[in-house]
């Protein structure tokens, strides 16, 4: 029914531009079945997954790929072999046509920040071709008694606070942020004083026209406050975007793919690698979503992005493990 | 009639030791027993609120797939993180309302009132 679809909407879509916003709306039905996103001037646009390959094999452009969830660790009925799915993802991006140049982990790579669930992950993740790898923390990462201290220990070297940065890559500049710290009863996930003192010294250099990738773990828009898909503090972080022209946040945490654009921004959330949970609201609680064993690797995933130098745009691609 | 009412002190004395070392001091009241126990369970503390006795035992038990913490608002109590099927247990020797959450998953909030 996707490919269906998606051949369909393929007639009406090929000019470089892709579609306009009605034809946006449409697409998000079938997200995920290996589509292009493409964001330029604000606008979400889309083409079809074979056209771009073939488009952009510029030394300038730059493609890397978000994972996320990998939950190292868990073993309940959801997913019984978390070690198994997150080596069939590596293998994907390994057999991409456009080998990233790095990855990035947008958070929970454990399940219970035991020292053998990151060693798990940092074993299967030395299969990668790209050899870079950027992470910010989820909830389960920071669950040691020193209270994300193995995590920093072991990922954040070069971080600040709870384990924020940024760095640029080819003329984009993308910062990494932990929303997942001192987070108050009742509250959504929470980016703090001090980190938003941070960000909006880190961007205050950059040119209107710079990229912008910003990743973390929890979603940066209120995807479902109910159970808790938001961040408390994320307009001011938001606010501090505005004057760019192009803005990418990329999230996990809720184990499925969800996209919004707002302005110039254009929200995603990522597949797990380990379980999907259900959507919003569909189920009493946003726990791990058992499905029959055969149809799990269609609902796990990764996230293919590039940006094509010049289009002052990112493309955004989500596929399944199977 | 005075032998009768000696045994029903001596009877509701024995069950104020019972119900002290079992956590069931609530029947000292003449209220219905209430459970000690808050199950951790889709996402949620039930009971949300829960009313014991001065010198009472909670226990919270996680039935979820998925890791949570017990932790008092006000630093009182904080469990370490509790898998599937782990407990935490806190006694409650002063009276007050006494709200906590979940650290992980902070819209999960509950309560405990000890009178």
């Amino acid at each position: 029914m996707a490919d269906q679809k998606q051949n369909d909407h393929k007639s009406e879509d090929l000019h470089d531009d892709g579609v306009d916003r009605r034809g946006f709306l449409k697409c998000m039905a079938w997200a995920g079945t290996g589509l292009v996103w493409t964001m330029s001037g604000g606008i979400l646009v889309s083409r079809a997954f074979s056209k771009k390959v073939g488009s952009h094999a510029n030394s300038g452009d730059l493609t890397f790929v978000q994972i996320s969830d990998s939950h190292m660790g868990f073993n309940k009925p959801a997913n019984t072999d978390v070690i198994g799915t997150l080596k069939t993802a590596i293998d994907q991006v390994n057999g991409l046509a456009t080998p990233p140049e790095f990855l990035l982990h947008t958070g929970d790579i454990s399940h219970l920040s035991k020292p053998e669930e990151f060693d798990n992950v940092d074993q299967i993740l030395k299969g990668a071709t790209a050899k870079d790898i950027f992470y910010v923390p989820g909830e389960h990462d920071l669950l040691d008694d020193g209270n994300g201290k193995a995590y920093l220990d072991r990922y954040g070297k070069n971080a600040k606070g709870a384990g924020w940065y940024s760095f640029d890559k080819k003329g984009v500049h993308f910062i990494g942020l932990v929303n997942v710290v001192n987070l108050k009863a009742g509250g959504l996930g929470s980016l703090g004083h001090e980190q938003l003192e941070w960000m909006e010294d880190d961007i205050k250099h950059l040119q209107h026209s710079t990229p912008i990738v910003v990743f973390a773990h929890i979603p940066l828009w209120s995807v479902y406050p109910e159970w808790g898909w938001g961040t408390d503090d994320s307009a001011q972080a938001l606010g501090y975007l505005k004057k760019f022209g192009s803005v990418t946040v990329l999230n996990g945490h809720i184990h499925q793919i969800m996209q919004k654009v707002e302005g110039n921004v254009t929200f995603h959330t990522a597949r797990s690698t380990a379980f999907p949970q259900p959507e919003p609201g569909k189920a009493p609680s946003p726990g791990p979503m058992k499905v029959p064993a055969d149809q799990l690797k269609s609902v796990l995933g990764i996230t293919d992005v590039n940006y094509v130098t010049g289009k002052h745009a990112l493309a955004v691609v989500d596929s399944t493990l199977g | 009639m005075k032998k009768r009412w000696q045994v029903t002190g001596f009877v509701a004395q024995a069950m104020i030791a019972v119900g002290l070392l079992a956590g069931l001091s609530s029947r000292i009241n003449g209220q219905q027993p209430t459970s000690t126990e808050v199950k951790i369970d889709n996402f949620s503390f039930n009971p949300a609120t829960l009313t014991v006795a001065v010198g009472a035992t909670v226990t919270w038990i996680n039935r979820d797939d998925i890791p949570h913490t017990v932790v008092s608002t006000d630093g009182v109590f904080k469990s370490k993180t509790l898998d599937t099927d782990e407990k935490f247990s806190y006694t409650f020797t002063k009276a007050g309302t006494y709200s906590y959450f979940c650290s992980i998953h902070p819209k999960m909030t509950g309560k405990i009132v000890v009178q």
